[in-house]
Formats: structure tokens, C-alpha cells, sequence
């Protein structure tokens, strides 16, 4: 009797501790990340597919086409070409090819690279049905960057651009095609988005 | 004017119109809220969980139940091979029909009773041991065996739970004095130490009485934690296992309306029903809007009550079948025989 009486009160017990818990969760902020609509910042060192650096000064690729990272790839994923533009010391990166559909994202490349030319991406919203949108010219992908950012700063500045004019000035074709259109889509709503809940990053 | 709606109503109205508009209105309030505390659930859940819950459809997915309704209504009702056909198609309706029949006698405030039955709590008891049998025949009939698996637990379990249930309800007819549901929640008038929970000088055990109720109509409604007729993990859907369309979605609804019914009768029994918690502060009952403080009042309560359910339904895990029997011969038959014994000696030496 002493017995079961004591029993019923400590499974009471324990029933009103888990009622008092999930009621505290209940009035606790969400930590949902609304994925297609928003999403979470990559941490530092996520290890991504690879990028090139850009040099801070020239804005161009610190890359000078040395293919030691050719060499390292052991899936034969990357092809880099060069050449040396007039009035240069070093040769500089024309080409970079990464066929990312090879890639085992192992880092032997961005490891046997000496001046630190090519990082890991924070890239991940990579999904595509095109197998083409994986062969990817970093190259390309970067010089069309820095022409964005350069003719959107002149926009800001001058307000007066040749539309579209520098793109086709330096001899660079958009080459829009060469970049996944997800990663595409994704990366200026990642900008506007500020993926408010940062424990679920850190976790 | 609603004073004047109400007289009419209750006065020169012929009876049929009368009852035809309240059973209109406890159709639509019994489809409403079957199609919205699914996403009361939904949303409870994610809360619990902290998920926002259903956000796309609608703002905050409030359209959801609606997208739910069109979806189960397209869709084929797929019959057994070698089913019972009549018995599977009748066991839908079995299980709704005395969840609505039973809502008639409910009184949703002062005067707002469909049916001022004279054994209005007898009759919602009478229709609440149909919609277990709902179940087993829906079980029974089609023909699969979780479906036949569930129909088992649910007819012991029911018949568990019903007993319990059953003598608290005898306690509180004791208390009260009369099986009227309205009767019953006028006894309560006053502020809220007039509540039969709180009726601690005819039985000081009273709130364990109502705690009793409340876990046996989890039982009787097969909710979580007592969900063993339905229990995903182990079969299927249970009972409702080859139901498809608005086969499925019949019984689902009926689930809604019986915790509504549920959550209804604890109120009116145990928590003073339309009754305020602070007495009669604002004025007279004679005034319309005192009647319509007390639907809100009524409301206030059910809903806490139906919000309870979600709540323990996202705490605690499902029990195992023996242990769920186990509560009920070992524990809960027991405390509300001491209930029963103790209110009525109570009553005899002190109450007299």
C-alpha cells in the first residue's frame, strides 16, 4: 500500500517535470533554418569544392599557373592553363578547370599549393541536372566576379556605364553557363537573408 | 437584440427550426474544428519541438486543413478485396455520428443547449462506448491484421478505461445531485472555489477525480500517450489502415470531435462550464452580453483543455500495452473507487 502510494506520486512527479520541460520549449524562439528561402552560413573551415584567391591589390587571381595542384589532383580533376601577359614577371592563369564530377574533395590540391592561390568554397547549394553546370572554370567564374563588383561600384559612383561594355572590352564572354545555376540563384539571397539562428551553426 | 434573438428562439421559434439551426451550427463548429485543430496540433507539435510548424500554405499554413480537405476528398475510396464492404463503409459514420449526436447536449452557455436533456450525461456515455465499437468493426472489416491487431487494443482498452471513467462520472452525479448538464454547471455559479474541481469539502480528493477523467478520455479517444489503436510504429495506422479519401479523413475528423467532446464534458463537469472565474463581476446573467462572456468563458476553458491534450500528446512517450492496463486495473480503478467511497461518506456523515 506505502508502496504503490509512493509509487503513484513519483510517476506523478516525473510526469509534471516532462509537462514543465516541453512548456518551457513551447515559448522558446524556433531553430528552424528556412532552407530554399534562407540558409546557414558555412563555418570557416568547411571544405567546400575549391576556389581561387584573389589578390588583394590587382583584385586578380594570385594563381601564376604553376600546376602543382594538376599534378597533386588525384582524379585528375583539374586543368590549368597560362600564359605570360606583356609586360609581366610571372605567368598568370588564363585557364582553371575544375571537373568537379571527378572531385572526391580529398584537398591535396589546395595542400600542394604553395602561395595559398586556390581555397575551399563555402559553396554548397550545388544540386543540378545538368552534369555540364559541374565542369566549372574558376577562372572565368572569378574575372566575371570581379567585372560585376566593378561595374556595380561604378554604377554607384559614376552612373554613367557603358552597359555591359567591360565584359566585352577585356575579351571575357559571360560565362554564366559554367557556374551551377543553383549556386547561382542562391547567392544573392543568401546575402539578403540573415540566417537569424546561429547556435544551430555552431552546433 | 441577441436578447431578442435568444427569446425567440426559445420562445416563439417552432422546436424544428430551432433544432435544425443548432444542428447546423454544431456540424460547422464540429467541421471547423476538426479541420483546425489539426493544425492546432501541427503547430503545437512544431512549437514543442521548436519547428515553426506548417508555414507555406496561407499565412502561418492556416490554410493547410483546407489544402488537407480538398486533398482527402479527391481521392479514390479504395475497398478491400475480400473485405466486409457494408461494415467497412458504415464504420466512419459510426464513429462520427455519436460524437455529434452527443455534442446536443452539451451546454455552450447559459440556455445554449440543443437538448436540455433531463440525462444528458447518460446519453453522451451511452453514444461513447459506440465509437470503440466504431473502431473494432472498422478494424475488424477490412481484412488486415494491424487493422485486426488494433481492433483488439482498442476494445481492451476501452473496456479498461471505461470503468474508471465511469465511476468518477458517478462520483460527480453523486456530488451534483442530477445527470443535467446544465444543471450540473448552474450548481457551479460563483468564482472558480465554486468549480466542482474544487468542491474540496464534499471530497478533498476532487482534483485527483478530475485528473482520472481527463487521462481516461485520452484513453477513450486513443490519444497519445494511450495511442495503441493507431500506433505507427507498429502497424501502420491501426484501425485505419486500408482507409483511403474521406474514409480516412471521416475517421479522423471523428478523432477531433470526440477530444472536443471530451474536453467539453471535463469543463462542464469539472470546471464550471460557462461559469467566470471571478464571479459575477460584470453585471446580472440576465444580459446578452453575459451570455456570450460565458460561451467565451466556455471556450477559454475547452480549449485549454484540448491544448492539454496536444501537450501531453508531444511530451510523453507511448506506453506499452500492459503498462497502459496496468494504469488503469492497478491505479486509476482503485483511486476512483476511493474517490467514490470517500465523497459518499463525505456526503452522508457532513452534507446531509
Amino acid at each position: 500500500m506505502k508502496n504503490s502510494l509512493k509509487e503513484i506520486a513519483t510517476g506523478f512527479n516525473s510526469l509534471i517535470t516532462g509537462m514543465r520541460i516541453t512548456i518551457g520549449q513551447f515559448f522558446k524562439p524556433t531553430v528552424t533554418v528556412q532552407y530554399p528561402h534562407e540558409s546557414l552560413k558555412m563555418p570557416e573551415r568547411f571544405r567546400g569544392h575549391i576556389e581561387l584567391v584573389r589578390d588583394p591589390e590587382t583584385g586578380k587571381a594570385l594563381c601564376f599557373a604553376c600546376k602543382l595542384c594538376e599534378r597533386a589532383c588525384p582524379s585528375d580533376c583539374i586543368t590549368v592553363e597560362g600564359a605570360k601577359l606583356d609586360g609581366a614577371k610571372k605567368k598568370s592563369v588564363t585557364q582553371y578547370v575544375l571537373d568537379f564530377t571527378k572531385c572526391s574533395l580529398c584537398g591535396s590540391c589546395v595542400e600542394a599549393c604553395r602561395d595559398g592561390a586556390i581555397r575551399y568554397s563555402h559553396e554548397y547549394n550545388l544540386a543540378s541536372t545538368n552534369k555540364e553546370d559541374y565542369i566549372m572554370d574558376l577562372f572565368k567564374r572569378l574575372e566575371n566576379e570581379r567585372l560585376e563588383t566593378e561595374r556595380v561600384s561604378g554604377v554607384v559612383a559614376q552612373a554613367s556605364p557603358p552597359a555591359g561594355s567591360p565584359g566585352v572590352s577585356l575579351g571575357v564572354p559571360p560565362a554564366a553557363e559554367t557556374i551551377p545555376k543553383p549556386a547561382q540563384a542562391e547567392a544573392p539571397k543568401a546575402d539578403q537573408s540573415k540566417p537569424e539562428p546561429v547556435k544551430a551553426e555552431v552546433k | 437584440m441577441i436578447q431578442a434573438i435568444q427569446n425567440s428562439l426559445s420562445a416563439w421559434w417552432p422546436e424544428p427550426l430551432r433544432l435544425v439551426l443548432f444542428l447546423v451550427g454544431i456540424l460547422a463548429f464540429v467541421g471547423l474544428n476538426a479541420a483546425y485543430l489539426v493544425w492546432v496540433e501541427r503547430k503545437g507539435a512544431g512549437r514543442f519541438q521548436r519547428r515553426p510548424g506548417p508555414t507555406e500554405v496561407g499565412y502561418a499554413g492556416l490554410l493547410q486543413p483546407i489544402a488537407d480537405a480538398a486533398k482527402l476528398m479527391s481521392k479514390q475510396l479504395i475497398v478491400p478485396a475480400g473485405s466486409d464492404t457494408t461494415l467497412f463503409r458504415i464504420a466512419p459514420l459510426l464513429m462520427m455520428s455519436p460524437a455529434l449526436m452527443s455534442l446536443a447536449v452539451i451546454p455552450w452557455g447559459r440556455n445554449l443547449a440543443a437538448c436540455n436533456l433531463n440525462v444528458g450525461l447518460l446519453l453522451i456515455f451511452a453514444f461513447g462506448s459506440i465509437n470503440v465499437m466504431a473502431i473494432m468493426l472498422g478494424g475488424w472489416s477490412s481484412r488486415n491484421k494491424y487493422a485486426i491487431i488494433s481492433a483488439a487494443r482498442v476494445v481492451s482498452q476501452n473496456v479498461a478505461y471505461e470503468i474508471p471513467m465511469l465511476l468518477v462520472v458517478i462520483t460527480m452525479i453523486m456530488v451534483t445531485g442530477t445527470m443535467n448538464l446544465t444543471e450540473i454547471v448552474t450548481q457551479q455559479a460563483g468564482a472558480f472555489w465554486h468549480w466542482n474541481i474544487f468542491r474540496l469539502w464534499i471530497n478533498p480528493l476532487m482534483p485527483v477525480t478530475f485528473l482520472i477523467f481527463f487521462t481516461c478520455m485520452l484513453a477513450e479517444t486513443n490519444r497519445a500517450p494511450f495511442d495503441m489503436a493507431e500506433a505507427e510504429s507498429e502497424l501502420v495506422a491501426g484501425a485505419y489502415t486500408e482507409y483511403s479519401g474521406m474514409g480516412f479523413g471521416v475517421f479522423f475528423m471523428a478523432e477531433y470531435a470526440n477530444i472536443l467532446l471530451g474536453c467539453a464534458l471535463a469543463t462542464v463537469l469539472f470546471l464550471g462550464g460557462w461559469q467566470s472565474p471571478i464571479g459575477h463581476l460584470l453585471g446580472n446573467w440576465q444580459s446578452t452580453i453575459d451570455i456570450l462572456l460565458g460561451v467565451f468563458w466556455f471556450f477559454v476553458k475547452m480549449y485549454f483543455l484540448v491544448f492539454s491534450v496536444v501537450w501531453i500528446r508531444w511530451t510523453f512517450p507511448r506506453t506499452q500495452f500492459y503498462g497502459l492496463l496496468n494504469l488503469s486495473w492497478k491505479i486509476l480503478i482503485p483511486v476512483s473507487l476511493v474517490t467514490l467511497i470517500l465523497s459518499s461518506a463525505m456526503m452522508k456523515l457532513f452534507h446531509t
